[in-house]
Order: structure tokens, then sequence, then C-alpha cells
């Protein structure tokens, strides 16, 4: 994929650039916790997708999770905003230049707690963003409460057993109109790469929840987001080749052995059929397996549902080519002749 | 001038002894949902048409249907537009209110009735005109479904003849009204004939009101404050518009999206240079605001005071960050759960430290659809310039009344964008640091996403002058100076105070927004009853600045007019002012919810002024 070197001889990707300006800060996560793979994915999927930097935006909430945007993409924008409303602040930013490319991550508190009524709306609209969910299961920034993703039964690091139901925040986001909706974990680097290319070529929101366990607060025996957990309950729902646009398809495919998506930008994201058939194009079919999978105390892994073509949310503003904010005055005000109209229809 | 209007009858009028000319305030009491807003907004521009200086004042309950409303015209020779309390002509329609309306009016007032009510016993130093509404209307609709939509049409005719209101005009604002809708403007043309001929058939001219043209209104427009703000908003650029309903702001978003509808679409591709999100609530309408306005956008959004308090938190980060905003908070009364659709003066004290840590914000302070317009688009340029949350503080009464005004003026010039790094500033500064005061004013150089430019990561208050994280205790403090010297920088960028009324006296006022109208009209009947003359600033922005402190030295008391209990724009200057100053102001507070009127204004002064000052005669 990376093939060509630069003059330093390191590798460079299709526009060019190293490796080091996908790279961010070096992080202040504690050292194993989930959140710190899944930055060094979001910076594989990147500099492999050959995504420009400099038009990227980055953007969090609070927690954890929420300082990711530090740790990959240096070179880029970023903002780090309140608890629960990076929806909000992605969605302005999106609308005042529509040409760059959003990519959020939060936490299972800062989405599905204080922040899922933003969470919701974000999928309803259809903003084009990669919406990433680091879920631990807890709050890890104020020590390890329980969070709304945690299962029903877990148990705290306190010994505290979890009475109420868990959010499922994939089956939250089909239900709520999503037009890109994986999960997968911090462990599996190939497949968590694959699901962020993919996330990466969607036009419109798309949705990732990978379980991400905190090795402080929530990787212990009688949790169901610890490492160890999730390893043994992880239910891969086929595996994942993404083929972006740019690349040619160099390997044969048995018929009838996998199940092709082409997204809107025209890359191939081809699943493996395991033991079932799953059309990840199928809205009933996705929620089927959310439920059985979480029924069976397992969790469903992989591309779960995608829309390729979805009307995204620029599209349906009918926004002009040129961003927003930068458009120039005699395009955002009207001429004097017009002005007086408007003062005549008054008089 | 003759500001009591009142002048020698003519021969060929009433039995009445005198005649007031183009000074009353008429009444509609209707019940809301019952569609007489058409019927109201006609007779009104018909008066102004007649050039005769009027206002409107809509005053509604929070309800869809049923409940008791009341629009006031008041018509004034002396272009007073403050609310005026005393009722001369009373459009009584409303059943369910009717006995105490009437018995709350002075004597000589007129009364126009359905006489269905059987009103006339009630008090017998009234006028009173009954009008056979049901036949009226039964003959000019014969559609019974449609006759309520009309019913309201028969009072203005009736008014027009009693009045005097030249027909033409009564047509032509109709005509206004309801433009393309043939139908109904034929329904309602045929009603209001009915009206007007009954009157002139049945029922003989007995009060003394009447209008006679005169040349005040000439080439002014009438409109009200949300609609001024969406076409400052619109002029100034605005791209991005988050919002989330709320009494009274809504109609500010409303009206501007249907501007931005007409007049901002690319006419070659019909595409749409601007974007409208109706948010989910008002912290994702602030949340959005902010994105666009760190991504470049001339970005705002529009609420009352509930949306102020949940964009709180949201406003701190935009301080803290340095991102442009505009925020309208067409201010009404208290919490949801009390008097949403009345007005008030209750945010200011909150919205100009709105949020934690140490904020402070900029405020402008409208006080005239005039300035809800100008206002509008120099909150965008200044949001722009000091790279911070910007609030323009409009209210109820200025923004769904309908008000004069002299027409806008076109904007001239380039809107101010601020300091946005380019290359050429890059190459000036050598080293760029997203938060360092390279000027001196507090205000450093931003680089937009997309933009080419050196890239940041924009945190709230946790970061040093390079924007890197930080929780160092110098970083923090040397960053909150700085935005203490930005403050400072604001002085003398936002509009300043001006003043209103010069005098000889020692005494002084302070007003700001909408109470503007009352006081002025207060100033005049302060010199007519009580000699007493006035010297009256009105605040335009927060914040003060030395207009305001040399204001205050010249005076020995100083009132300072405002529309909540606990006097929050003089517990603001206690925040700042001296002593000396601050000992000399007095307050003079209103917060029944209703537009503030000239008479509450001076029967407060005259009451602290005391018995010293006897009354003078005037010629
Ligand atoms: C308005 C508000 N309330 C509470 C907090 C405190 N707070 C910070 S992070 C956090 C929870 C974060 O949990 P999660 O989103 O799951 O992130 P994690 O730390 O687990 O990655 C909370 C409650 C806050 N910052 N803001
Ligand atoms: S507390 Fe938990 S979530 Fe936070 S950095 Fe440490 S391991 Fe990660
Ligand atoms: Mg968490």
């Amino acid at each position: 994929m990376s093939k060509i070197a630069s003059s330093s001889g390191k590798k460079v990707n299709r526009i060019g650039l190293e490796l080091q300006p996908y790279r961010g800060d070096k992080t202040t996560l504690c050292a194993g916790c989930g959140h710190n793979a899944i930055s060094e994915r979001i910076v594989d999927a990147c500099f492999e997708m050959g995504v420009d930097p400099s038009r990227v935006i980055k953007l969090s909430g609070i927690g954890c999770s929420s300082k990711s945007p530090a740790y990959f993409l240096g070179g880029a924008h970023g903002f780090n905003g309140v608890h629960g409303r990076m929806p909000s602040l992605g969605t302005g930013a999106v609308l005042a230049n529509k040409q760059l490319m959003a990519i959020g991550t939060s936490g299972d508190g800062d989405t599905g707690a204080i922040g899922i009524g933003q969470f919701v709306h974000l999928m309803r609209r259809n903003l084009p963003i990669v919406y990433i969910i680091e879920d631990n299961g807890c709050y890890g920034l104020t020590k390890g409460q329980f969070s709304p993703t945690a299962d029903l039964g877990s148990k705290a690091k306190t010994g505290v057993v979890n009475e109420l139901p868990p959010i499922d925040t994939c089956a939250l986001a089909v239900e709520m109109g999503a037009s890109f909706v994986a999960r997968s974990f911090s462990g599996d680097k190939k497949q968590l790469t694959a699901v962020l290319k993919a996330a990466l070529s969607h036009r419109g929101t798309a949705m990732v929840d990978v379980i991400s366990p905190c090795v402080t607060f929530n990787d212990h025996v009688g949790s169901t987001k610890s490492y160890a957990y999730a390893r043994d309950h992880d239910e891969p729902l086929g595996e994942i080749d993404f083929i972006p646009h740019f690349q040619e398809i160099d390997v044969e495919y048995e018929p009838g052995t996998t199940h092709a998506v082409t997204m809107h930008d025209g890359s191939r994201l081809i699943l493996k059929k395991l033991e079932s058939e799953y059309d990840p194009t199928d809205r009933l079919e996705a929620v089927r397996v959310l439920h059985e999978t979480s029924r069976r105390a397992e969790f469903a892994t992989g591309v779960i549902y995608v829309e390729p073509d979805k009307e995204d949310f620029i599209e349906m503003l009918n926004l002009v080519e040129e961003p927003l904010a930068t458009l120039p005055l005699e395009r955002v005000r009207p001429t004097k002749a017009t002005f007086e109209k408007i003062l005549q229809e008054l008089r | 001038m003759s500001s009591t209007g009142v002048v020698a009858q003519d021969a060929t009028a009433s039995s009445s002894s005198r005649q007031t000319v183009n000074d009353f305030n008429i009444q509609v009491a209707t019940v809301n949902g019952s569609g007489s807003q058409t019927a109201n907004l006609v007779l009104f521009r018909s008066i102004f048409k007649m050039g005769i200086p009027v206002s409107g004042k809509n005053l509604f309950p929070s309800n869809i249907a049923g409940l008791p409303t009341w629009y006031t015209i008041r018509v004034s020779r002396d272009s007073y537009l403050a609310r005026k309390p005393e009722v001369d002509v009373l459009v009584a329609m409303n059943a369910a209110t009717a006995r105490e309306d009437v018995m709350g009016l002075d004597s000589g007032a007129a009364v126009v009735y359905d006489e269905a009510m059987d009103l006339s016993t009630v008090r017998d130093d009234l006028i009173f005109y009954p009008v056979p509404f049901a036949s009226l209307v039964a003959e000019s609709c014969p559609d019974a479904k449609l006759r309520r939509l009309v019913r309201n049409m028969i009072y203005v005719g009736v008014l027009a003849k009693l009045l005097d209101i030249n027909l033409a005009y009564v047509e032509e604002s109709l005509d206004g009204q309801l433009g393309r809708k043939v139908k109904a403007l034929e329904l309602n043309q045929s009603a209001l004939r009915g009206g007007y001929d009954y009157a002139d058939e049945h029922l003989s001219k007995r009060d003394r009101f009447v209008l006679e043209p005169m040349a005040k209104t000439n080439g002014k427009i009438l409109v009200d404050g949300n609609n001024a703000a969406a076409l400052g908003a619109m002029m100034a650029g605005v791209t991005v518009v988050a919002w989330y309903p709320i009494t009274p702001s809504s109609s500010l978003c409303e009206t501007l999206i249907d501007y931005m509808g007409k007049y901002r679409v690319d006419e070659e591709t019909g595409k749409a240079t601007f974007a409208v999100v109706q948010a989910e609530d008002e912290i994702a309408a602030i949340g959005m605001t902010l994105g666009a306005g760190w991504a470049g956008a001339r970005a705002m959004t529009s609420t009352s005071g509930p949306g102020i308090s949940l964009m709180a938190e949201f406003t701190g980060l935009g301080y803290y960050a340095e991102v442009p905003a505009v925020i309208f908070d067409v201010q009404r009364v208290g919490p949801s759960t009390g008097l949403p659709t009345r007005t008030a003066q209750g945010d200011i004290l909150s919205t100009a430290v709105l949020s934690h840590g140490d904020t402070k914000h900029l405020l402008l302070l409208p006080s005239s659809v005039t300035e809800c317009y100008s206002m509008s688009l120099r909150a965008f340029d200044l949001a722009e310039r000091f790279q911070t949350p910007v609030f323009v503080m409009s209210d109820l009464d200025l923004g769904m009344n309908s008000w004069m005004s002299e027409p806008f003026e076109y904007p001239t010039g380039q809107p101010d964008r601020g300091k946005l790094l380019d290359a050429e500033t890059l190459k000036r500064l050598k080293e760029w640091g997203r938060y360092r005061d390279v000027d001196g004013d507090g205000i450093a150089y931003r680089s937009l996403p997309g933009d080419g430019m050196p890239t940041y990561f924009c945190r709230g208050s946790g970061h040093d002058a390079e924007a890197r994280y930080s929780e160092r205790a110098d970083d923090y403090e040397e960053n909150l100076k700085r935005l203490a010297t930005k403050f400072e920088t604001a002085r003398d960028a936002v509009p300043g105070p001006v003043i209103e009324r010069e005098s000889e006296g020692s005494i002084g006022v302070i007003a700001y927004g909408s109470s503007h109208w009352a006081v002025i009209e207060s100033c005049d009947q302060l010199h007519h009853e009580a000699g007493l003359d006035l010297t009256y600033c009105r605040l335009r922005s927060l914040p003060f600045n030395a207009v305001l402190n040399d204001f205050i030295d010249r005076c020995e008391r100083v009132y300072v007019v405002e529309q909540n209990r606990d006097a929050q724009m003089l517990s603001l200057m206690r925040m700042e002012l001296s002593p000396e100053r601050i000992a000399k102001l007095r307050s003079v507070l209103y917060f029944g919810g209703l537009p503030l009127d000239a008479r509450s204004v001076t029967d407060t002064i005259l009451a602290s002024e005391g018995s010293e000052l006897a009354p003078t005669t005037s010629a």
C-alpha cells in the first residue's frame, strides 16, 4: 500500500507523507489503556488511506477518551469541547467548511450519558463525521464509576454490581438512522484498522464503537469490559477486507464466500462469511444480530450496518460548493437594490 | 408643542365639548387564536399610512387558543412610542374579560363591542357603540365556517368610520397583509365594508377621539425588532445559524430563514450560501455556533433566558478558547413556568458573567428596532474582532412588537473578520502562538481549519500562549490577565453610552434597551409636570467606558431605570465604579411583565425627589 519511499528513505503514503505527521503528542493516558491502541489504529488508518491531516478536524468531548485527539494527527486542527457535546461542535464546524474531514472521539459516558441527546440527533442528521466511542463501560477520568454501557451484573473494582441494563450504542445508532455502524475491539489490530478505513471512506456519519478496556478501573475479573472478557466474547461477523478506491483488487475471492459493499467513494468493503450469511446493508438483520449476540452475553464486531449512498446533512442543506466560512462578501451580502426592496416591503 | 393633544372642537362634531386629536390609545381585547392579528395589523398600518406616529403592542398569554389577549395601538402626535396604560378606545371582543376591561377605563372612553354582550349598562360615563357582529359577519361571509376568520375585520371597519381613517389606506394595508390570498382578501374586504357601512348608518360619533392626517411617518418603516435583527444578521453575512424555538426569540430565526431563502440562494446554482439548523436544544445550538465560529464562519444563535442558562457552559468555553459567536437574547420574564410571553430585562446580570471561572462578556443593548438592526450587524464584527461570544440583549417588547423607524442603512465597507493569520502576518510575526499577545491589545492571531496556516489544538482554559496543554499556575494567570486586557480593549470598541437629553439640571437618569421610550417620555412629563429637567444617558453596551463615569460625575443623583426587580445593571455598575459614583445611583425598577410606561418612571422619580420641588407652570 505504501511502497514509495521519501528522500529520507522512510515509507511514504499515497499523498507523499511519512508516518510522522499522522502521529500526535505522547500519550498521557495509562499504559495499556485501550484508548492508546485506538489512537494508534487511527494513525495507521489515516496514513494508509492517505488522509490529508491539514484537512482534518479532530473533535472530542471530555473524558480520558476525549483526550485522544491530542495523540494522533498532530498536524491537524483539534477542538476539545465540553462533556457530551462534541456532536454540536462538529456539526457547526463541518457546516462552516464542508471540505474538512471530521474525526471525533468520545467515551461511553460522554456519548451514552450526558451526550446521548446530541448523539442521537447526530445519527439522525447523518453529518459527515467519523464518530468513535472508546467504550470501557466506566467513567475513566472520574475514577471508575459505571457508565451507561456497563453490562447488567458487571462488577466494579470496588465490588459494586451494576444493576441497570446497558445502552447498546450500536443498536441505538441503527435505530436512529445512522448510515454506518461498526463495533470493534481495541485489541483487534487488523479488524479495527479495516473498520476505521471503511469509516473514513464513508460519506455521512460513521459510528464506530470500540471496546476499549480501562486498565486502571475496569479490567478485573467480574468486569464485562476487561481485556480477558472482550477476547472471550468478541464475535466477529466475518473477517473484513477493506480495499480503498485507489487500490486494485489483487485477491481472488471464491464466489459465495464473501459479501461485498461498495462505499460511496468507490472503496470496497469485503466481508468474508463465517458460518452464517450476514448482509450489513440490511437494517433489520443488524438489529437482530445485535440483540441475539447480546442475549448470549457476547458482542458482535465488524461493520454491522452500512448504507453507503444515504443523503448526508450537507447535501440535505443544499450548500454551495465552497466553504461557507470563506465565501466572499458579495456572495453573503445582498445588493443595495435588494436591500431597498426589503425596506420597501416594510413601509 | 402641545403635548396634551387637547384642542378645541369644531362646530360640526359631536356633543362632547372637546376633541382629542392623534393622541390616544386603542385597545382590542380578544381571545387568542381568534385570528385578530390580521385585523389589528391592518388597523395599525392604516393609521401609520395617515402619517401619524403609532406603536403597536401585543399583550398575549402563553397559550395557543382560548385565553385573553390584548392588542394596543398608541397614536401619538408627539411620537411617544412607549406603552400607555390608559385605554381611550376599547374594542371589547372577549366576553370573559369585557366587564373588567370596561371597568378599567377612564371616564369618557369609547367602547366598541359586540351587542350580544349587553355592556352598556355597566357604566354610564362611557360612550358605547354596540355592533351586531353576528349578523354583519353573516352578511359579508356566506360560508359559516370562514366567519371566524373575518369577524375581526368588522371592528376595523367600524373604527375606520368612527375615527375617520381613510378607507383607501385600510384597503391598502389589508392588501399588504393578505396580498396573494385572493379569497381571504375578498372576504375581509367585504367584512371591512360591512363594519364601515354599519357605523356610517347606525352609530353617531359621540366620543372625543379623532385622527387627522399628519406628515410624521413619511419614508419610515414599520418593523419588529426580531425582523430587524434578522435583517442585520443577513446583511452581516451570517452563514451558520443554529437555534431552538422559544418565545419571544423564535421569530428572529424564522424571519431570518425566510430572508435567507429569498435572498441568499446562489442564482446560478440554486444552492444555499448559508446553513440553518433547528438544533435539539440550546446547548446544541450554541455548540454548533461555536463549532462554526471556530472553523471561521459568521455564526449565530438566538434564544431567551431559559436557553441562555443552558448555554452557560459552552459560553465559558467560547470565552476561554476564544471563539467568535453571536447570541441574541430576546429577554422575557423568568423561567418557562411563569410569564414566558411577557417582557423583562431580567438576564442582564447573569449574561454579563455567564458561565464559570472568571468570565465576562460583551453585551450590546439595542433600544430600538433601528439598533436591533445596526447592533446585529455590529455584533458579528465585534465577535470576530475580539474572538469571543457577543450577546445582543433585546427583549419581547422590542423583538415582537411593531415599531416605526427611519429606514435602515445599507452597510458600507468590509466586515471586520478580526485577526486572522495569513502568510504575510506569519512572515511578520516570524513565530506564531495562538494565544500570544503580540499587539498588546490582548487579541491574538488565529488560524482556521483548512486555511493552510499553522494549526493548533483548541481547548478551554488549560493552555499556554502556544495553545499547548498546560496546568501551570503561571500559564493560567497569564492567560487570564491577557483576557482581561482584551476586555479593556473592548471598552472603547463597543458602542458607548449616548447622552440622549441634555439639561442644566444636576439630576441624571440612565436607561438601556426598551426602557428608553418610557424614559424619554418621562423626561418630558417631569419637565411639564414638575419643572424637573433630567439629563439622560443611554447605555448601549457592556463593558462600560469613561463616558458613563463622566456622566455620573456631572450629576448629583442618577436614577437607573430597569425592567427587573434586583437592579441588575446597577449591580454591574457597583462591581466596577468608584464608591463616590456608586453613592449617587438610585434605582427605578419595574417588573410587571408589561412594556414599561412613562408614568411608572415619572411617579417613582417624583416620589423620590420629594415635595421640595414645587410644580411650575409652563407656557
Ligand atoms: C458537565 C460536566 N459534568 C461532569 C464532568 C466530569 N467528568 C469528566 S469526564 C467524565 C466521564 C467520562 O467518562 P467517559 O466518557 O466514559 O470517558 P473515559 O474517561 O471513560 O474515557 C465526567 C463525568 C465534566 N467534565 N463536565
Ligand atoms: S483511567 Fe482508564 S480510561 Fe483513563 S487513561 Fe487510565 S486506563 Fe485509560
Ligand atoms: Mg468510559
